[in-house]
Formats: C-alpha cells, sequence, structure tokens
C-alpha cells in the first residue's frame, strides 16, 4: 500500500529519514572494507584478532561516551566538556576509593558526580538561556581544574583496586574483554531506544524545530536538561571504566577527548545543527578513525601525521555530506 | 444567538510587560461559521489566537467553549478540548515525517514507551486525507511549501477538532494554492468546524468568510455580517481612518514615456528556457506577476548578478552595463530588495543605522579605513525621516519594529545608494494595511522621480493596484505583458496558469493542448 501511495505521487516520496541514514551508513562500512582489504595486502599485522581486539579495545570506552555526545547533537547541543567529565569521574571515584570507601560504592558516586556536572550545565542552558557551547567551554576547563585540584595535580596510583573491579576494565569472557561486551551492550540500548523510544523521539523534535515541539506540547527545555544530564552520566560511566581498566587515575587524562568524539559523531551523520544523527552512524565513525590510526601505526607513519590525516577525513565527511544535501535541496 | 456559539470569548485582557496586547475584547465564534478576524500587525489578533490555543494565559476574562467556562492552560489542553491554531509561520519539524508532524502532541502524550510506527503511520493519514493525499511518510523537507501549510492544518485538526484558528494561511501561497486552501476551509466548515480565520487579505475575506470582526490597538471595534460591510469599511475600522484611496494614482496616457531606464536583453537564467527581454520605461511602475516557482525572483536575482548568468546582456538609462556579482550591479545602480525579509533582507540583530549603511559602506568609511558613525548617524536619520519610520531612533534593534517599520528601513537601505532602478521582491509581505499603503506611495513617488520600479507580487490586487504594466513569467520564460484595460486577475491567472499564452511582441501564439 506505502508503495501505490508512492507510485500515485511522484516526486513526494524520494529520501526517506531512516534511508538517507543506512546510506550513510553503508557508505562508511564501504569506505571502512576497502581500507581494511588495502590494510590486508599491506600489512601481514593488521588482518588478525590481536589488532581488531586493539582497535575495538581503543574506541569501546569512548563509544560510550559518542553515545551520549551524539543524542546532545541531535537536540541541538554540544558538549565540550566530556573530555573533563570522564577524567572527574575517575579522580572523583580514585580518590574515595584511596579514602577507604569500596569501589563499587566509590564509582557510583563518581557516576553521580558526573551526572551533576551535566545537571548544572543544563540549568544555565535551560534556566539561565546560555547555550551549550559556552556553558560545555566553561565546564571543560572548571571541571579540569577540579580534577587538579582534587589531586593536587599528580596521578592518583591505585594498583591496590581489588581484582573484581579491575577485571571490568582487564578481564575477559574468553577471547573478548569485558570492555568490548559492555560497549555492544551500551550502544545497542541506545541505538533501539532512539529508533523506537517515545521519550527519543521527543529529542529528535526538539532539535529539528524547538519551536514546533513546543507547540505540541513537548516541554523542550526538559529534553534538553535530560539529554545534558545523559550524555554526562555516559562520559563518567566511561572514567570508570578507564579507572578500571588503567588501574589509575590521571588528572590530565581525556583532554582533547571531546574533538575526537565529536569528529566521530559528525562523521557518522549527526547534524550540529540539530534533528539529526544515528548512534550507529556514530559508532562507524569512531571505527573509521580508529582503523585510520591503527593502519597509520601499521605503515609507520609518524604519530605526528595522525591527527592531521583525521582532521582530513572529518573536514571530507562533511564537505560530502553539505555536498550531498545542496544537491538534494 | 448565544445558543449557537461555540466559543465566547468574554473581556479578556493581556499584558506583556508594560505592553497592553489585549483590553476587555470581547470574541463570539457561532457553530459553523468561518469568521475573520481583521486588525493591523499589533491589533491583539495573534495575541488572541494564542490565548485560545493556550500557548499563553490572559490576565483578566473568561473563555466559554459551548456554554461551558473553560481554562486553557497549555496546548494540549486545546488540543483536548478541540481546538487546533495554524500558526503564520510554518513551524514543523523538517527533519521527521508528516505523520510524526501531525500526531507530535498526541506522540508526546503517549504513555507507551516505545512508538508503534504503523498505527502512527494509518491514523496520520486518516486526518491528511481530510485534506489532500499526501504520503504521511515522506520526510517534511520534501513538501513543497503549500503542502507544508496543509500538513500545518492537518496537525491543528484533530480528529475532533471543533475550532480551527488560520492565522494568515495563505501568506506564502500563490493564487492557485490559496484557491485549492479555500476550497478545503470551505469543506472543513461543511464539516460542521467552526473556523476563526485572520487575513490582511480583503478579498479573501469577502469570498470565504460570513462574518468579520476587528480589533484595533488591542480593542475590539466591531462584528459585522460580511453581507451588510464593504472592503473600504472593514479598512476603515482597522486603520480607525479613512484611507481614500488604497492605491496611488497611476501614471495618465499623457505621462507615459518611450524612455527606458532597464533594458534586459534575450536573459536566460534557467536551463531549457528562452531568453527574456524587456524593458522599463521612466516613470513606470513594472510589475512581475506568476505563480510561486515560475521563475521571477530567479529572473530578477539574475538581472542583478545574484546568481550566475547564462547568457543576456543589461542596459541602464541606454548605457550596456556588466553585471556579474550584485556589487557591479550596486554600482551600477541597480538594487534588489529580498522577498524574505527576516532570512536574506535584513539584520534583525543590529540597529536601524547600521542596517541603512549596510549596501554601501564605503561611502561612510574614512581615509583611514574607519566607519564614520556621524555620517552613517546622518544618513540613517535622513532617510529613515523622508520614509516614515516609526521607532525609537536610529539605534533600535531592528527586530523590535513592526513588519512595515522593518520593511521600510529595508526600502530606505536601497535608496541610501540613490540607486537607478529598485526591484522589489514581494514589498508587502508580512505588512499591515496602513503601512501598505505607505510603502505604496512611497513607490510611486520613487517613479513619479525618476527611478526605475520593479515589483514582483503574488497578491494579484496589488499587482494591479500598483503597476502601470505587468509581465507574466511561466515555467522561467516570459509569457504574456499586460497594461491599461487588459490589467485583470482573470488575465493575469489565465497567462500565469498555462491557459492560454500571450506574447505581446513576438506573437508567439503557442497550442496548448
Amino acid at each position: 500500500m506505502d508503495a501505490e501511495i508512492k507510485a500515485s505521487a511522484p516526486g513526494l516520496g524520494g529520501r526517506n529519514w531512516l534511508r538517507l541514514g543506512s546510506m550513510r551508513e553503508a557508505g562508511l562500512i564501504a569506505i571502512m572494507l576497502a581500507l581494511c582489504i588495502a590494510m590486508t595486502f599491506a600489512s601481514p599485522h593488521f588482518l588478525t584478532w590481536g589488532n581488531f581486539r586493539a582497535m575495538l579495545m581503543s574506541f569501546s570506552i569512548e563509544g560510550i561516551v559518542v553515545v551520549g555526545m551524539t543524542i546532545l547533537l541531535i537536540v541541538g547541543g554540544i558538549d565540550l566538556s566530556v573530555g573533563s567529565v570522564v577524567c572527574f569521574s575517575m579522580v572523583v571515584s580514585g580518590a574515595l576509593f584511596l579514602m577507604g570507601l569500596d569501589p563499587w560504592t566509590a564509582s557510583l558516586i563518581g557516576i553521580g558526580a558526573s551526572a551533576l556536572i551535566g545537571a548544572v550545565m543544563g540549568f544555565f542552558v535551560t534556566v539561565i538561556g546560555l547555550n551549550h557551547f559556552i556553558t560545555s567551554l566553561a565546564a571543560m576547563v572548571i571541571v579540569r581544574g577540579l580534577c587538579l585540584v582534587i589531586t593536587k595535580g599528580t596521578p592518583l596510583s591505585l594498583f591496590t583496586l581489588p581484582p573484581g573491579f579491575k577485571a571490568i576494565g582487564q578481564g575477559s569472557f574468553g577471547n573478548v574483554p569485558y570492555v568490548i561486551v559492555i560497549f555492544v551492550v551500551v550502544v545497542a540500548i541506545f541505538d533501539f531506544l532512539l529508533r523506537r523510544a517515545t521519550a527519543f523521539r521527543k529529542v529528535f523534535y526538539t532539535g529539528s524545530n524547538e519551536k514546533a515541539a513546543q507547540f505540541s506540547g513537548i516541554k523542550t527545555k526538559q529534553v534538553k536538561f535530560w539529554v545534558t544530564v545523559l550524555c554526562s552520566t555516559l562520559a563518567g560511566f566511561a572514567g570508570v571504566i578507564y579507572m578500571s581498566r588503567f588501574g589509575a587515575a590521571t588528572p590530565t587524562f581525556g583532554a582533547g577527548m571531546e574533538l575526537n568524539i565529536i569528529a566521530a559523531a559528525v562523521i557518522g551523520g549527526a547534524s550540529l545543527n540539530g534533528g539529526s544523527g544515528t548512534i550507529f552512524g556514530a559508532i562507524l565513525g569512531m571505527a573509521l578513525l580508529s582503523v585510520v590510526t591503527s593502519s597509520l601505526i601499521l605503515l609507520d607513519v609518524s604519530v605526528y601525521w595522525q591527527d592531521m590525516i583525521k582532521g582530513c577525513i572529518l573536514l571530507a565527511a562533511v564537505s560530502i555530506d553539505h555536498f550531498l544535501h545542496r544537491r538534494k535541496s | 444567538m448565544t445558543a449557537a456559539a461555540i466559543l465566547e470569548i468574554r473581556d479578556i485582557s493581556k499584558s506583556f510587560g508594560a505592553i497592553k496586547a489585549l483590553t476587555g475584547v470581547d470574541f463570539t465564534l457561532q457553530r459553523g461559521e468561518i469568521h475573520a478576524l481583521c486588525g493591523e500587525n499589533g491589533a491583539g489578533k495573534s495575541t488572541l489566537m494564542n490565548i485560545i490555543a493556550g500557548i499563553v494565559q490572559p490576565d483578566e476574562g473568561t473563555i466559554r467553549l459551548e456554554g461551558k467556562d473553560v481554562t486553557i492552560a497549555s496546548p494540549s489542553v486545546a488540543q483536548r478540548l478541540g481546538i487546533g491554531l495554524v500558526h503564520q509561520e510554518i513551524a514543523l519539524c523538517q527533519d521527521a515525517t508528516v505523520a510524526e508532524n501531525i500526531l507530535m502532541a498526541a506522540i508526546n502524550n503517549r504513555r507507551a514507551p516505545l512508538m508503534n510506527f504503523r498505527r502512527l503511520y494509518a491514523d496520520a493519514q486518516k486526518i491528511m486525507d481530510l485534506l489532500a493525499p499526501i504520503p504521511v511518510e515522506t520526510p517534511v523537507a520534501d513538501l513543497s511549501i503549500s503542502n507544508q501549510q496543509l500538513v500545518e492544518i492537518a496537525k491543528a485538526l484533530t480528529l475532533e477538532c471543533r475550532v480551527l484558528m488560520l492565522d494568515e494561511p495563505t501568506a506564502a501561497l500563490t493564487e492557485t494554492e490559496a484557491r485549492r486552501l479555500f476550497a478545503i476551509v470551505r469543506d472543513l466548515k461543511a464539516r460542521g468546524i467552526s473556523i476563526i480565520y485572520i487575513s490582511h487579505r480583503m478579498a479573501e475575506i469577502f469570498s470565504l468568510c460570513d462574518r468579520v470582526t476587528v480589533f484595533r490597538d488591542g480593542r475590539y471595534v466591531a462584528t459585522d455580517s460580511i453581507a451588510s460591510v464593504t472592503p473600504n469599511d472593514v479598512v476603515r475600522k482597522m486603520v480607525g481612518r479613512e484611507i481614500t484611496q488604497l492605491y496611488p494614482e497611476k501614471l495618465s496616457p499623457e505621462q507615459r514615456t518611450d524612455r527606458p531606464v532597464l533594458s534586459v536583453g534575450n536573459l536566460s537564467y534557467r536551463e531549457g528556457s528562452d531568453g527574456v527581454s524587456f524593458t522599463l520605461r521612466a516613470g513606470e511602475i513594472l510589475g512581475i506577476g506568476g505563480l510561486i516557482g515560475a521563475g521571477r525572483s530567479e529572473m530578477v536575482q539574475t538581472v542583478c548578478g545574484l546568481r550566475p548568468n547564462v547568457s543576456g546582456s543589461v542596459e541602464l538609462n541606454g548605457e550596456p552595463v556588466s553585471i556579474r556579482t550584485y556589487s557591479d550591479a550596486v554600482r551600477a545602480g541597480l538594487v534588489y530588495l529580498s522577498e524574505d525579509r527576516k532570512a536574506s533582507g535584513l539584520f534583525l540583530d543590529l540597529s536601524v543605522a547600521s542596517n541603512i549603511s549596510a549596501l554601501d559602506l564605503r561611502k561612510l568609511t574614512t581615509p583611514l579605513g574607519l566607519l564614520d558613525r556621524r555620517a552613517e548617524a546622518r544618513q540613517a536619520t535622513d532617510l529613515v525621516e523622508r520614509h516614515g519610520v516609526r521607532m525609537g531612533g536610529i539605534e533600535t534593534q531592528v527586530s523590535t519594529l513592526s513588519g512595515g517599520n522593518q520593511q521600510k528601513v529595508a526600502i530606505a537601505r536601497l535608496l541610501s545608494v540613490g540607486p537607478k532602478v529598485v526591484i522589489l521582491d514581494e514589498p508587502t509581505r508580512g505588512v499591515d494595511v496602513g503601512a501598505k499603503v505607505e510603502i505604496h506611495r512611497l513607490l510611486r513617488d520613487l517613479a513619479e522621480r525618476g527611478v526605475g520600479v520593479i515589483v514582483i507580487s503574488s497578491e494579484l490586487p496589488e499587482l494591479i493596484g500598483l503597476s502601470d504594466r505587468v509581465l507574466v513569467i511561466r515555467e522561467g520564460a516570459l509569457v504574456g505583458e499586460l497594461e491599461a484595460d487588459e490589467l485583470t486577475e482573470e488575465a493575469i491567472m489565465l497567462l500565469a496558469s498555462g491557459v492560454r499564452q500571450q506574447r505581446s511582441n513576438a506573437r508567439q501564439v503557442q497550442n496548448v493542448a
């Protein structure tokens, strides 16, 4: 029946929201496959479980932060403080553990403190009326400062963490590290929710046209507030996993991480204007950046080149997107 | 009478800070009528609509729906009561589908945690089918403006709608699209829906509505049956004074000259369409008519160098000029007023003075490369006084001005460079009756002083009332030229819609089978 309606109204059908999304995702997968095939020939170390495990590990934890960032971008916001918040969660949990708290409770408090930072940013955005960019820029600096204050500038050594807790970051199911399992579960849950949950539709509507959403009775400020909190909470969660993985809490950890995260989400199709983006796409964006990094290392390209090449990829992805959109309209 | 009333507004007042938007207004909507609500911008129409739709709460007064007192605390309460508002500006989520937009409020109120897209599409299609066969799975961004307008109406309708409010629904529509909309509105009335219709266009009100209520300065003025009043009566009540003549006097045959101010030769601006040639004569106002999308704006934008010119020539006062960019055009004395004041016409956040200076900053720059603020202020004060912009001062932020005054600022900017030809795209869109008359006078004055004036308008009465001569564009081609007695709404529509083809000069009559 759908086909009939579309056939009877030529020019009306065409692009579908989800279809464009999957087109972009197919494109990313194709680029990645091409890169992988080329790399397989270029380096004997590329197509090994060890290398893939390393790549997956490298973006799994950041991937959890990307999930929150993507949802925030969809609502029309942005969060530059995620790197600082990851570190904050780590440092708070670590410090509490060193004060004698059990690591699980300490971690929960660390995540809670991260959520609180999100709530403060949400307050400034929705009640005071500042924009996300400035608010989170200030938060980035303030929270980084807090990390340095708490640790007095020196890394906290947490080798006394109990093995049960360390297992989150270091253990594995046979060949598959827990970190990857956690990552896959988080992504699957939020990808599903974002596609199907009523609450998350409101995120799209608010980001697409806040006024239209308000006229439909959607409390857009509330939506923005909670999405801001969610993004910081996920960053806090990631921080705790990092702590478990490294057995340390470094007050400078995660500096510059936000740029990588935003780049991944944008390569994956999230719009800085709000209203569009998918979790799956953002994860593919993250994976692409990771494959590129890994390839550059295997090809013995100097680390100094890596950031430059990543930046170029971002520029290319956004340009292609811009071009496709212009063609459409 | 009261027995038949579906909605009764009594003694409603509303202030925003120090500004009184409504003072003790009354309004009664009868069951099954189309009731026009008129007034200049700022008369309080939109505030009343927002109160009825639950977006704004009144300070005092009562609202009775079907004889029962109601408090409309939020848009969702309004919706539950069967009250729908179609906003003047299209406010849809462009990224979402038609179905989601139509049922957004319902989605918001859903208890179920997961979306049921199949149900959503089916329910939305039922509502959409009342209006037009638009597939509801389509993203809104893919629809034309007029179809988006229909989605807005569908959104307000819901299935139990009793009162529907339409706020200037035809502002962005062409004549044909507007007619389709009228048919739909009449159909909704036949289904027993009572309709409040806001419009500035008298022709629409008199062909569509049963009664008309006029507001002025936030106060109720009168309610009349359409049959008992004339458009002039309504306009008089709106402005509170007699407007003796809606349009300024046209050129008399003796005043006509053949001296061309602007000649455009064989301008090709759209791939696959023939070149367009026309001449603007000294002293006349040349109108350009056609449907939206026919290429009117494209054509004049090409003349002004705002779009790449494929081929063609432009002569100003008999001298050929080469225009590749808009700054070439400005230097040559050819300026353009965009149809979208907010998006591409004005810097809303900047002051009146900076807006006026924007077209030629070089003139206001000192040899050291600094802006001469005194010269800027002098220029702005002079132009603003000459064109009757009402505002606090030249440092006033443009966004705080009414539509009419904003438009005058935009025109003042064009005149700051002393142009030879001004081209205005929909110069009175969203402007109230009083300001409209003033803008028309201003354009006539310019023409009389020898400045060439070209006006694009989708509003046929304006095009006919203002222009000495009208060119009709269809699908990128010039399909006709009308003047004097030939200049009627029917003649323009016949040409614009392709029922008739005429090229008065080339006499290329084509068969449209």
